[in-house]
């Protein structure tokens, strides 16, 4: 029974192709591992679990993924055309069943294993004694607000915005609480404090991501949303914004400075006197 | 036969003829609906195509309004927005009133159209288009009365909402009179036609009902979120 | 002696060019009609998308043809948006649902045309203006938009003042929009129409190809999807130019401007587009999908494998795309409950994936597999996939997604499953039916050499993309100089850059092979790849009906190949049972 003429030089299509399939394999699984292309390492124990649950994903998906891959490989050399008819088959339902089964445990478990690394930041209530700062994103640079002593935040009025006489957040100069707020355009925090971050936008939607944090907020206009953190190492770390705002989206950036708690007490006792 | 592994059912399930010039379209699972006794080609589109086509196409008008009505419930919900109270002109009551009795003597038409009383057909169907148009009259009294009021598009939410819905619906309205108006248009004449008139006007009814039970449905909509 | 019922004499056919060629009511003609159209969009789609990788590397070249000599960031953004736009929307859901849906749904079911042809001539006039209307944007005050395809408000609902393009450019983009969706909406209800009532006697469901199976799950997604679409561009609209506020706040301050909006929700906006947004990708894949399996059986000699479950698996993967979309939205200040809700359902989504990739695998296995070009396509698009789809997971998990987040990671997904697979899918569609389309044969060695290339540079183009994304490398940005741990990333960046001119170079071949094969092709048969379905049965090109009068009943399945005890290695569905030889 032959219909076909076997093409000519169809075994070193056959061949070529398992090659390509498995050079790429191997090539992924390479640079997925080289630590180049790695993030710099986490600094807040969230942001560790947060890896550890990438890890695992990538431990999953790189078992699936070269199995299939190596499959497709083998499948393609072993069954190029070698002039013998195919096996016929329709197909085999306990096969069906098993990797059916196999496939909704692994990825639904999966998916509720890394159900604590989001429950623990974004289910979770900061401590009462964490550190506030707002932070204000707009058309493109971002504003952090500390409270100052009194430890109010004093009332904002959009209308009174002016960056070029050192009002950007439009702070209501007729509120006491007011008077002592300090806006920075970059972030300070001490170390090994829990810092609560409110998040708003006077324009567009804009977002706040350090990749140290393992951390990222959408900033909307019309919403305060809050996020928190436990910076565990000292260090200055590049804050950038993730969502497409207007054409100054690529430079958009700030710093995160994670100083000891000595450091950042001076900090505020020197923005206080700059008042 | 092939033995062995080869397919279970190998034969044509077989649907029947029409008789005269050869097979009708119809697909060979179940038998869905029948052809209504008209003889057609080989290849012709069944009449029951364009019921299927309206059916669906109602299907994608309503994810278009039900996109909007989940605009409406969470704006009502949503801390921050300003909404405010509506008052709905009264006039929406009597426009509605005038759309249901639309359907009615759009039922009606329909029955002498079976009784094959062409006549009392042609009376109630074009009964229909003029109440459809004094909907849509109505409507816009209700819109000038509401801007005299001082509530426009823009005033707020709430307005934007109202104004948005009876738009997209009266849009809709407009179409359909346009339907209703092609079907009295046509004559009973059959030949040379893709759908036959049967198939015309149960689609354009079809249409017409489900414009009314939507208008229903956001009057009340409308009206329970004061 | 031909199974068919007795011929019935040719409907009238049109004359005139324009009746035949240009407004013509012929799914064939309609079908090559969004193809051309799909074609003439991805190669400004890619243009713009090697513009945007020769910038990245080379921000402050001199581009002759800018005015002011240098790409400014601005133009980089909205180059973004139009590329994603024009891909998404006028390659991805019009070359495998209006152009080979069109032209093979009716042909694969046994019917003379669509169930409603001028509906569809309709249907496709209206993209064309579409498009036309996307590609004005370029050149109206201020020029294209720079929102994003996703054009998130309030970037894109407030008018000129939140940057260039948003005025009359963001208006020309909603048109486009909007005028697609009524025309994708009008073509969904045809296919639907048309897979229900106008299939051939013993055309049961479970014997239609998965072909037909992936048009007709992708055009109840269209039928749902694109209503909602078409309401949030009414919406963004009226904020635009009529002063609501659906989707803007109060107190938003731009150029010291206080605007004049008050009670929207920009989430609205978010939620109207990917309830879209999710069904849409799902649009454009399905259908490569159902190719992929069909063309896999015909090149391994063997039937699909299971293929009821990959029937099922298809409209799993349709319902189960309209309950994710939130997964676009996890860091959006949605609720952080409803966040792990949507995970949950997206990663269920990965199971019937997965069904059709093992399906896909077991069809290969024990097949007797010809790499003609059209297979190669089709097992390149297994393979493209499995790399895209199994990023996809990763994604899905909103703990993982505060990293990847709005970063290349996101790219690479997208690309490889959208960028690359479904495109394969459309080549493989494209060398598997030029014969049936237009009578010719392509050339099948500059078929492979196609694939090559393509197939290497696909993957040098994509995957390093992953490790970018990993590292931090956040998307839509003009360049890397405002961020500086972005500079280590460069050289990852050129190679895709390198790669990715090469891969557009090399698409040239298939162009050449495509319109020189049309004129000096060998001539094709009816059924030069041996293949069981009913396009097989009639001439190439077809007649104008497509059967001339003999329409075709159907007498079993689709795939009916290397069936034992047979004389030929494939029993096409058309024939009757007494005409299938037994060997001897």
């Amino acid at each position: 029974m032959h219909i076909w003429k076997r093409e000519r030089g169809s075994a070193a299509t056959a061949a070529l192709l398992s090659l390509v399939l498995v050079a790429m394999v191997v090539l992924t699984v390479m640079y997925f591992r080289d630590p180049r292309y790695h993030p710099p390492a986490p600094i807040t124990e969230i942001g560790k679990e947060v890896d550890l649950q990438y890890d695992l994903t990538l431990y999953v998906t790189a078992t699936v993924f070269i199995l299939s891959q190596l499959g497709l490989a083998l499948a393609v050399f072993m069954f190029r055309d070698k002039g013998k008819r195919a096996h016929f088959t329709r197909g085999n339902n306990t096969m069906e069943f098993l990797w059916t089964s196999a496939t909704i445990i692994l990825f639904l478990g999966l998916g509720i294993l890394g159900r604590k690394a989001w429950a623990d930041t974004r289910f979770t209530e900061p401590q009462p004694d964490a550190i506030q700062v707002e932070v204000t994103a707009n058309q493109f640079v971002f504003n952090f607000r500390y409270a100052g002593p009194d430890g109010k935040f004093g009332k904002l009025d959009p209308k009174l915005i002016s960056p070029s006489t050192g009002n950007p957040l439009g702070i209501d100069p007729a509120d006491p609480a007011g008077k002592d707020d300090i806006v920075l355009p970059t972030l300070t925090v001490p170390v090994d404090r829990q810092i609560e971050l409110l998040i708003r936008s006077q324009d567009v939607i804009h977002n706040f991501f350090v990749r140290e944090l393992r951390l990222q907020q959408d900033a909307v206009p019309g919403m305060m949303i809050p996020i928190h953190f436990t910076a565990n190492t000292i260090g200055q770390y590049e804050i950038v914004c993730t969502q497409l705002c207007g054409l100054g989206h690529y430079r958009m950036r700030s710093f995160l400075n994670v100083v000891s708690a000595a450091d950042y007490e001076k900090f505020l006792k020197d923005q206080a006197v700059a008042q | 036969m092939p033995t062995g592994t080869a397919t279970p059912d190998v034969e044509i399930i077989h649907t029947g003829s029409t008789g005269g010039n050869g097979r009708n379209g119809k697909g060979g699972d179940d038998g869905q609906g029948g052809g209504h006794g008209e003889p057609h080609r080989s290849g012709d589109v069944p009449q029951r195509a364009y019921v299927t086509g309206m059916i669906v196409g109602l299907g994608g008008i309503l994810m278009f309004f039900m996109a909007l009505v989940s605009a409406y419930i969470v704006h009502k919900g949503m801390p921050g927005s300003d909404w405010r109270i509506l008052a709905v002109p009264r006039v929406l009551w009597l426009n509605t009133a005038i759309l249901l009795a639309s359907s009615f003597t759009l039922a009606h038409s329909r029955a002498r159209f079976r009784a094959a009383d062409e006549e009392g057909f042609r009376h109630w169907w074009g009964v229909t288009t003029i109440l459809g148009v004094f909907f849509l009259a109505g409507q816009a009294i209700a819109w000038r009365q509401l801007v005299a009021a001082g509530i426009a598009l823009a005033s707020n939410a709430s307005a934007s909402f109202f104004y948005l819905f009876t738009a997209a619906h009266g849009l809709h309205v407009v179409g359909g009179i346009t339907a209703l108006g092609v079907v009295l248009l046509r004559g009973p004449n059959q030949t040379a036609r893709r759908m036959t008139r049967a198939t015309l006007s149960e689609v354009v009814s079809m249409y017409w009902h489900f414009m009314d039970g939507l208008w229903v449905f956001l009057f009340a909509l409308l009206m329970l979120g004061r | 002696m031909s199974s068919h019922a007795h011929a019935h004499p040719v409907p009238h056919a049109p004359t005139g060019f324009v009746s035949k060629y240009i407004f013509s009511t012929d799914h064939k003609v309609i079908g090559i009609q969004y193809f051309l159209l799909a074609l003439t969009a991805v190669t400004v789609g890619i243009v713009l998308s090697l513009l945007m990788r020769f910038h990245l590397v080379w921000p402050s070249a001199h581009l002759p043809f800018v005015s002011g000599g240098i790409m400014t960031p601005e133009q980089y953004a909205s180059l973004v948006t139009m590329h994603g736009t024009i891909m998404v929307f006028f390659v991805l859901t019009t070359a495998p649902q209006g152009g080979f849906g069109n032209y093979f749904l009716p042909i694969q079911i046994g019917a003379p045309d669509m169930a409603f042809p001028r509906l569809n001539m309709l249907s496709f006039w209206v993209t064309f203006v579409a498009f036309l209307c996307a590609i004005a944007a370029f050149f109206v005050p201020g020029g294209a938009p720079l929102s994003g395809w996703t054009g998130y408000a309030p970037l894109s609902g407030l008018g000129e003042v939140t940057g260039p393009g948003e005025g009359w450019g963001q208006t020309m983009w909603i048109l486009a929009i909007a005028l697609f969706c009524l025309g994708a909406l009008l073509g969904a209800l045809n296919f639907i129409a048309t897979t229900i009532d106008l299939r051939a006697p013993g055309m049961t469901l479970f014997r239609m190809p998965l072909t037909v199976w992936g048009w007709f799950v992708t055009a109840i997604l269209g039928l749902l999807a694109f209503g909602v679409l078409l309401a949030g561009g009414v919406l963004l609209l009226l904020d635009r130019s009529a002063g609501t506020s659906f989707f803007a706040p109060a107190g938003l301050v731009i150029n010291d401007q206080l605007q004049p909006h008050s009670g929207g929700s920009p989430l609205l906006w978010q939620h109207l587009f990917w309830f879209f947004g999710h069904p849409e990708v799902y649009i454009a894949i399905l259908p490569g999908m159902g190719a992929a399996s069909h063309i896999l059986s015909t090149f391994c000699r063997k039937p699909v494998f299971g293929y009821r479950a990959m029937a099922m698996a298809i409209c799993a993967i349709g319902f189960l795309g309209f309950v994710v979309w939130g997964h676009h939205m996890f860091v959006s200040g949605m609720s952080p409950y409803s966040a792990f809700a949507f995970s949950v359902m997206t990663m269920s989504i990965g199971v019937p994936s997965a069904i059709k990739t093992f399906n896909w695998l077991g069809t290969l296995w024990g097949g007797r597999i010809q790499f003609r070009s059209a297979m190669l396509f089709a097992i390149g698009f297994v393979s493209l996939f499995v790399s895209g789809g199994l990023s996809g997971l990763f994604l899905a998990q909103p703990s993982v997604d505060n990293l990847l987040h709005a970063t290349y990671y996101v790219v690479a997904h997208f690309h490889l499953v959208m960028g690359v697979a479904a495109i394969f899918g459309i080549f493989a569609a494209t060398y598997f039916w030029f014969p049936k389309m237009f009578g010719r044969m392509m050339n099948d060695g500059l078929g492979k050499l196609h694939f090559w290339i393509t197939f290497i540079g696909a993957y040098c183009i994509f995957m390093p993309m992953h490790w970018v994304g990993v590292a931090g490398g956040i998307r839509r940005y003009a360049d890397p100089s405002g961020v500086t741990y972005l500079a280590g990333l460069q050289p990852l960046h050129e190679f895709m850059t390198i790669s990715a001119f090469v891969t557009g170079a090399a698409q040239l071949i298939f162009i050449f092979n495509f319109f020189y094969s049309l004129k000096f092709g060998p001539k094709a048969t009816k059924n030069p790849w041996n293949a069981t379905t009913l396009e097989w049965d009639t001439d190439s090109p077809p007649p104008l009906d497509n059967f001339n009068g003999n329409y075709p009943s159907v007498y079993r399945g689709p795939y009916e190949y290397s069936v034992p005890g047979m004389k030929e290695d494939f029993i096409p569905q058309w024939l009757t049972p007494e005409l299938v030889a037994r060997e001897k």
